[in-house]
């Protein structure tokens, strides 16, 4: 696989009235095209400042590349962000939510518009089109922000803590949708989580992440049973395993 | 609608019913209140135990409202008074929600006039009436200046907390997707808004009323407050309470008519 993102010793600090903090100190790591990436750690480690990072929302120092079919990319490329809630605009329809990147993007034209109703058809959601995001269930609300976040065909997905808002049962039928959609459409993708069995049951390769300031405690690749759900993946003989020695490095 | 009516549950129609029950119930009581009110205030006055030339009475306000109709007086001073209060309230609503717009899109200018807009807040505006009528003459321009700076500061405050309030999450979302501040402005500190706006409204209608009858105290020769003053100087209370109540109708009209726009506006709540 060839590598979509290259970060190179990355390090993000905040001011603050008072200090100075340092959130990350000098992280590098690599994901390839297509791969499932999640990047684990305690809350409040600053987990959520790489992905910030990644698409130039906060300043930081280091490299961070990107690469496309010809090499070394001067651009950076489309990237999706699914949030910990879905921040759908409660006064747009589904579909407008859907398709509010392309009107940001300047991108609102017949074929994407097209590609979105789509995804709305596939992912089962083309019968709440026109309904308004207070009609649909905490799960249908999350997925329809997936399709928002797939609007403008990204190639780089980042996951904000998708599922943490949902309970604990629609949470894994959701990550379960979810994983399918993204595996689907063929995309890359880095998830951040705390939880340590979704991340588990969805990455190829997980990154542990160290309290703050985080760096990089330990990186794993995951050999799972590729084509399981990620519900199913959970019943798988490694799992507990992997789970144990995840739990043990954070809780050091 | 009766193949509907069928489909319906017996709890359901019983539900309903109750519903309807209750509407009725608030209906009536609140019309048989105001019945009763009119005729206590009526008889009351009639075997004297209220002094209908202080507190009039309800023939009494209808027989002058008989009589300034006669004299094709009453609409002259009705439309005076609604004209500068309902134009007063429009120029305050759109004038204080452009300037919140630019103090939300300027932070500094915000920073900076952030104490000077409290102590405007909670200056009283008729204090600068004398100002007011010789910089703009003793007529409804005057009266609307008076509508308008009782009204706007609120305006502006009110206006500027509900920008600054917006989802933090929404515009981090907005931010990820490389919204310009234009976009973000558009596509969501308006619409989210729109709640506040309408909550502003209401409280203007009651403030765009107060700013016209005051500057009608100070300087003006029609409208209802202009005959609440020469009722009192030429003890005609029947006037004032008749004035009075014609403000009540008029305002509750006014607010009914913010209601409407605000079940228009926000049909996705």
């Amino acid at each position: 696989m060839e590598t979509l993102l290259e970060i190179i010793g990355l390090s993000i600090s905040y001011q603050t009235k008072k200090q100075e903090i340092k959130a990350i100190d000098n992280i590098s790591f690599t994901v390839k095209k297509g791969e499932f990436v999640a990047i684990i750690g305690r809350s409040g480690c600053g987990k959520t400042s790489i992905l910030s990072a990644i698409s130039n929302l906060i300043p930081y120092i280091g490299k961070i590349k990107f690469y496309n079919d010809k090499g070394l990319s001067t651009n950076r490329p489309q990237i999706g962000y699914m949030l910990q809630r879905d921040e759908l605009f409660p006064w747009l329809t589904i579909r407008q939510n859907a398709c509010l990147p392309l009107k940001i993007k300047n991108n609102y034209t017949k074929e994407k518009i097209e590609y979105v109703d789509n995804l709305l058809e596939k992912y089962g959601l083309s019968a709440f089109k026109n309904s308004y995001p207070n009609q649909l269930s905490g799960g249908m609300r999350q997925r329809a922000a997936l399709i928002r976040t797939l609007a403008i065909s990204p190639s780089l997905l980042l996951l904000d803590e998708p599922f943490s808002a949902l309970d604990s049962q629609t949470r894994i039928s959701v990550c379960d949708d979810v994983y399918n959609i993204i595996k689907k459409e063929n995309k890359t993708a880095i998830l951040v989580t705390h939880d340590i069995s979704e991340a588990i049951s969805v990455a190829d390769k997980i990154i542990v992440l160290t309290e703050r300031p985080a760096n990089i405690l330990s990186m794993h690749e995951i050999n799972l049973n590729k084509e399981l759900s990620p519900l199913k993946r959970r019943e798988e003989k490694g799992f507990a395993s992997l789970f144990e020695t995840l739990w043990g490095e954070l809780h050091k | 609608m009766k193949r509907k009516y069928k489909i319906l549950s017996f709890e359901r129609r019983k539900y309903l019913k109750n519903q309807k029950i209750k509407t009725t119930l608030i209906w009536s009581v609140r019309i048989f209140l105001l019945v009763f009110f009119i005729f206590a205030w009526e008889f009351l006055a009639k075997i004297n135990v209220i002094d209908s030339f202080l507190f009039s009475s309800p023939s009494r306000v209808i027989k002058t409202v008989i009589d300034l109709q006669s004299q094709n007086e009453l609409l002259k001073h009705i439309f005076t008074t609604l004209w500068e209060t309902v134009v007063g309230f429009l120029i305050a609503t759109i004038l204080g929600t452009l300037i919140a717009l630019l103090l939300w899109l300027f932070e500094h200018a915000r920073m900076v006039l952030e104490p000077y807009i409290v102590i405007l807040n909670a200056l009283p505006k008729i204090a600068l009436g004398p100002i007011i009528i010789i910089a703009f003459g003793a007529g409804q321009k005057s009266i609307i200046f008076m509508t308008v700076l009782v009204t706007i500061i609120v305006t502006i405050i009110s206006m500027l907390t509900g920008f600054l309030q917006t989802d933090k999450g929404k515009l981090f979302l907005l931010h990820s997707m490389g919204a310009s501040k234009m976009q973000i402005l558009t596509k969501l500190i308006i619409p989210n808004s729109l709640p506040t706006l309408i909550s502003t409204l209401k409280v203007n209608v009651g403030l765009s009323w107060i700013g016209s009858i005051m500057g009608e105290y100070i300087v003006s020769r029609q409208g209802l407050g202009y005959l609440i003053v020469y009722g009192g100087q030429v003890l005609k209370l029947d006037l004032v309470m008749m004035s009075t109540l014609i403000l009540c109708v008029l305002a509750g009209l006014m607010y009914a008519f913010v209601a409407l726009l605000e079940k228009l506006l926000t049909k996705w709540q």
